[in-house]
């Protein structure tokens, strides 16, 4: 017996391939192979004998069974490794293009302006871009012949002959948000009203739109240091900067009063804006506590009720911020500026996760 | 608004330097833009006095000299005429730098002999013309600073000059009295008192004034004048003559830089006839529609019925309070003079003003609003400084009119003041800043100075308290959150909606623009607008002249330019209001993305392929997805004109509802945005998406089947001209309950179909809930979905 299991564990070894696997599969333990014709001997001995051959036979078979099964493993994988071994692909060809999409600076700048806000509880307001001249001017306490009104450069709309009415207006700023909120809402109130603003002016650092961002709050004792807070907050978040000093200039606007220009301190090294330090100060915006007869005129009792305003520009936000060189070049679409300045897709501003990369 | 630091200390006792003054004046809301001082450029330069000077071994015309200077003795070789022993001079040391010269100088060798430094001209120090030799001062020590001996012997030569911007409401700070005030009331020195002084005239005018009856209200609130015989006009003092020179103005002759001087001194546009070229008295009235003036600046105006002129006899001679005319006009030959102080309409005036296009100094100061109350004294001041530069003899004053009472009181609510400023300002400190800027305390309330229109209400009063406090010390105090704890979700389901198609699209490879919300009228039309409605009335451009109807035109006209710079194959959104009208709100929110050219560049792969309009329905597809818009929606034809007619579709709920549109652009339509195609596009309108009807976060609960789900593929044979979602909404509909989808794999045009005729292939899965499906009961449904499609389409199964 051990003559055939040396025989079988050698040929099975040396087997070549599947087929000469089963071959000695059959001489050995197919129905009338070597290990079955003496299993079907077992009959003819005696019960002694059989009790010692048996078992041995049936271990036998297993064994044998055994190396033929790792054997079939083994050339498989031998198989499979040649194959692999001839499957090569140049890895270093490029892949199938995609197209990489971008998401605009100022749309982006836009979301890192709600979500700080937004914490502060300052909701998302919108308006119309065209609007009448009540809530772009009268309302914000801007008076026909007031000289603010000459200087803003303001876009009027055609119209029509016959229609007495004085000509809407591609509204100056986003201030008129704060009236329609107001009206809406009444106080007290929190928002914050982004969007395209309109001026007739352009040269190198002006365009015809561009976008601001308005903030107004209102409370029983909303207060300038409040503002001052309020923006010191936004700096530090938004520059993501852990310390900044803000100067307020005492300044004017109609719809404010007091009313404050804002700096920020900052640093100019060839070329480059830091943000929180250095000796010199960048005006970023205008603001002031909002007058009385604004808060009149859009319903909300200037007794009771008193807050704050201001205004961003959101492009020179982005330009700061990012430094990006040329307002003009936001409204070209330049694939090359698209590319080069836009955000990619799922780069998504949060206040948890942090503003930019 | 410019004026010297010499001029600023006729009104202000100060000894405040002027980076001192520059600071305070911006945190005062008077806005430093510029500061020009000569002094700067002087800085290093020291008095020295030649002790000893020689002939140059080598040269005929320089001189060996030897000065005494703060640093010792110092040899300096000098080619001027007038360098000799004795002369105490200005030095100009190695290292300094030499503004005339435009160099910075260094022991130099000159001729074999070292020189160390130069002794200055007034041209190198650029204090003036003269370089016929070195300056010889005539006092002076050695090592004091130059600047030291110009600022106490010669004062205006380094006058710094300073320039500040005036917000609308500071009419008062139009003149360098009110800016020294201000410095005054922030405890910058003391602010110096006018002369209140009268000259008595020795004669009765022999030019009268009236106003009509209907120029008094809204027109002229009073005129005065007087004569002034026997002036003697001519070049204004040098004094005079270097403020406004300092300030950007040129000097005219005395009579003219008198009242340029009291327009900038006192913010008191003044004006002077010519008394001998008026004719007859003076009349302040209305123009006449079509009345013309020849204006001083020799530009001619014509006038709108209500304007208010000045007339003679002879006509309007003068533009009420903007500008004088021509023809009266003062000249060096001017003996007799008229001198006017008026008040006129603030408001009248800003029209006028705009309406003629005259940006005059007067115009500037009127329509801001001049002090009232100083009218009868501005024309005492001016009378004398006529008389004092001039000479001659003043008529009595005549006046029409009434100087306009404008006082008023506001009260001052001192913790009102704390509570909005938010800055802990004691009472007595806000009451005294008022008074130091002119109000007149009574009680609570604060009577306003006559020179501050702007003044009206009690903000104004807590504006000015806070500025003179200064807003720089504020201190920001936390704002504190609405409610405690998390802060809520702020965004609105449209501004959300908003962002995830953006993010979405974006996502899908497009890069997002933002184009300007005005284009061209023939683009406009090109898209349905281009109409009066949506027209600008003052455009910067003829290319910016019309509200965009849609935003594709921008995203074309961006692709336009993108493929002149070479690049072909684009992908472009942009998010953002359309116009469909000129009225507030007839505006809507749309999502535009445009594929132009190739899927991509070409590659190794082969996946390189022309856009077509299933690559705009996959996006739209996704983008709608994302915001929320159900799956099931109808594709209908008929969008607009300016897509391909057969090759786009409109993604509705019903006939009315559109969400979108996506397909090929119109072939003409690119060819006049100069767009080279193909060129595939869709517009969303995620305004027209319903929103959920439920509230809260909950999902329905998710039902899977353990039963084996069957497909079926079927192919029939139908007119070319049927769709294939009719096709699928037919196979659908034959179990509803059995059939969970239908998909369309193949569509076949040609071999032995026959002409019009087309194959559809679609898989149809069957998933069962209760029982698994025996082979009749797939055929039943088999036999239903033919039936189905053949009924609504005509076509039948392919054999």
């Amino acid at each position: 017996m051990d003559d055939l299991r040396t025989k079988y564990l050698d040929l099975i070894n040396t087997a070549g391939d599947e087929a000469a696997l089963e071959e000695l599969r059959v001489q050995a333990v197919g129905k009338k192979g070597e290990i079955s014709l003496q299993m079907r001997s077992l009959g003819k001995m005696t019960p002694e004998e059989r009790q010692v051959a048996g078992p041995a036979l049936n271990a036998l078979k297993d064994e044998i069974n055994a190396a033929l099964a790792a054997k079939k493993a083994a050339l498989a994988d031998a198989a499979l490794d040649a194959r692999l071994a001839n499957e090569w692909l140049d890895v270093t060809l490029p892949a199938r293009p995609q197209r990489q999409g971008s998401v605009h600076p100022i749309s982006q700048v836009t979301e890192e302006v709600s979500a700080i806000f937004a914490d502060m509880g300052f909701a998302v307001a919108e308006g119309p871009q065209i609007d009448t001249d009540w809530y772009v001017f009268d309302a914000l306490n801007i008076p026909s012949h007031h000289p603010a009104r000459a200087e803003m450069d303001t876009f009027y709309m055609n119209r029509a002959e016959g229609d007495d009415r004085p000509p809407h207006i591609l509204r100056t700023h986003t201030s008129p948000v704060q009236i329609r909120s107001m009206e809406a809402q009444g106080a007290p109130i929190r928002i914050i009203a982004p969007g395209r603003v309109y001026r007739a002016d352009y040269d190198q650092t002006h365009t015809p739109m561009f976008h601001q961002v308005e903030g107004l709050c209102i409370g029983k004792d909303v207060s300038m240091a409040n503002l001052k807070w309020c923006l010191e907050e936004f700096v530090k978040a938004f520059f993501e900067v852990d310390h900044v000093e803000l100067r307020f200039r005492a300044s004017h606007f109609p719809f404010t009063e007091p009313s404050a220009e804002v700096d920020i301190q900052c640093s100019w090294e060839n070329g480059v804006l830091k943000v929180g330090e250095g000796d010199d100060w960048m005006e970023i915006l205008g603001s002031g506590m909002v007058h009385p007869k604004v808060l009149e005129n859009a319903g909300v009792d200037p007794k009771e009720y008193q807050g704050f305003a201001f205004g961003i520009g959101i492009d020179r936000l982005a330009m700061l911020k990012y430094g990006i060189p040329d307002l003009r070049a936001f409204f070209d679409s330049d694939l090359r500026w698209l590319k080069h300045y836009g955000f990619t897709p799922l780069d998504v501003p949060t206040l948890h996760g942090g503003l930019s990369k | 608004m410019k004026f010297t630091l010499s001029w600023l200390k006729d009104h202000l006792d100060t000894t405040a330097s002027v980076d001192e003054i520059a600071e305070t004046l911006t945190d005062l809301g008077l806005e430093v833009e510029g500061i020009e001082d000569p002094a700067k450029a002087l800085a290093n330069f020291t008095i020295a006095k030649v002790t000893h000077a020689e002939q140059h071994p080598d040269a005929d015309r320089l001189r060996v000299c030897t000065v005494a200077t703060n640093e010792g003795d110092k040899q300096i070789v000098c080619g001027a005429p007038n360098a000799r022993e004795g002369i105490t001079v200005v030095l100009c040391k190695p290292g300094d730098y030499v503004p005339g010269l435009d160099i910075t100088l260094s022991v130099g060798k000159i001729r074999g002999v070292e020189s160390h430094g130069m002794m200055a001209s007034m041209k190198e120090l650029e204090l003036g013309d003269d370089h016929d030799g070195i300056i010889e001062l005539p006092s002076g020590n050695v090592g004091d600073k130059f600047t030291d001996w110009l600022a106490a012997n010669s004062p205006e030569k380094i006058d710094p000059v300073i320039e500040i911007a005036i917000t609308p409401n500071r009419q008062d700070a139009l003149g360098v009295h009110g800016v020294a005030r201000d410095l005054a009331a922030r405890g910058l020195g003391t602010l110096k008192p006018l002369k209140v002084d009268a000259v008595a005239g020795s004669f009765k005018s022999p030019i009268n004034v009236t106003i009509d009856d209907d120029t008094r209200e809204n027109g002229c609130e009073v005129f005065a004048g007087r004569l002034i015989k026997g002036v003697k006009n001519g070049p204004s003092p040098e004094w005079l003559q270097q403020r406004l020179t300092a300030i950007g103005l040129r000097p005219i002759s005395a009579l003219v830089d008198i009242t340029n001087f009291f327009t900038f001194d006192r913010n008191r546009p003044l004006h002077v006839f010519d008394a001998d070229k008026v004719s007859g008295d003076l009349r302040v009235h209305r123009a006449k529609d079509g009345d013309t003036l020849v204006g001083l600046d020799e530009k001619e105006y014509t006038f709108k019925a209500g304007q208010v002129v000045i007339s003679d006899d002879r006509g309007i001679e003068s533009i009420g309070g903007i500008m004088g005319g021509l023809a009266t006009g003062c000249t060096e030959e001017t003996t007799n003079v008229f001198l006017e102080a008026a008040v006129w309409d603030h408001i009248q005036i800003a029209h006028t003003g705009r309406a003629l296009k005259i940006n005059s100094d007067a115009r500037y100061r009127n329509e801001r609003g001049i002090d009232p109350a100083y009218n009868m004294q501005a024309i005492e001041d001016a009378t004398q400084m006529i008389l004092d530069l001039c000479g001659g003899e003043a008529s009595e004053v005549i006046t029409a009119g009434q100087v306009p009472d404008v006082s008023r009181s506001y009260r001052l609510d001192a913790k009102r003041v704390i509570s909005l400023v938010g800055m802990d300002i004691p009472e007595a400190e806000q009451r005294q800043t008022l008074t130091a800027l002119g109000f007149r305390m009574e009680g609570d309330q604060a009577h306003v100075p006559s020179w501050r229109a702007d003044v009206k209400g009690e903000a104004d009063l807590v504006e000015e308290v806070a500025r003179i406090a200064s807003l720089t010390k504020l201190v920001g105090k936390p704002l504190p959150r609405l409610q405690n704890g998390i802060p809520k979700p702020i965004l609105s389901p449209m501004q959300k909606r908003e962002r995830t198609a953006r993010r979405t699209i974006a996502t899908l490879g497009y890069n997002e623009c933002v184009t300007y919300t005005f284009i061209d009228k023939a683009a406009a039309t090109l898209f349905g607008g281009g109409n009066d409605a949506t027209m600008l009335a003052n455009p910067i451009s003829s290319e910016m002249s019309h509200m965009r109807p849609s935003l594709l035109p921008g995203l074309l006209q961006a692709a336009a330019r993108n493929q002149a710079r070479g690049y072909a194959d684009l992908a472009l959104f942009e998010v953002g209001h359309a116009f469909e009208g000129g009225e507030p709100g007839e505006q809507n929110l749309q999502v535009a993305g445009l594929l132009v050219g190739r899927s991509g560049p070409k590659d190794v792969h082969g996946a390189m392929r022309a856009v077509d309009l299933f690559d705009v329905k996959a996006d739209a597809e996704a983008a709608l997805a994302a915001i929320g818009a159900p799956a099931k929606v109808q594709i209908l034809r008929g969008g607009e004109g300016w897509w391909h007619p057969g090759r786009h579709g409109r993604i509705c709920l019903g006939p009315k509802k559109v969400l979108g549109v996506f397909g090929e652009l119109h072939p003409k339509v690119l060819d006049e945005m100069g767009v080279k195609g193909p060129a595939v596009a869709f517009v969303l309108y995620p305004e027209n998406v319903p929103l959920p009807r439920k509230s809260n976060a909950t999902r329905s609960a998710l039902m899977q089947n353990d039963l084996q789900a069957v497909e079926r593929d079927f192919a029939f044979v139908v007119d070319d001209s049927v769709e294939a979602l009719t096709l699928v909404n037919a196979a659908a509909g034959a179990d509803k309950a059995l059939i969970e989808e239908v998909r369309v794999f193949d569509e076949f045009i040609g071999g032995n179909l026959g002409d019009g005729k087309k194959s559809l292939a679609i898989t149809v899965r069957l998933q069962p809930t209760d029982k698994t499906l025996k082979e009749k009961d797939i055929e039943a449904v088999a036999e239903k979905i033919i039936q189905k499609v053949s009924k609504a389409t005509g076509g039948e199964l392919r054999g």
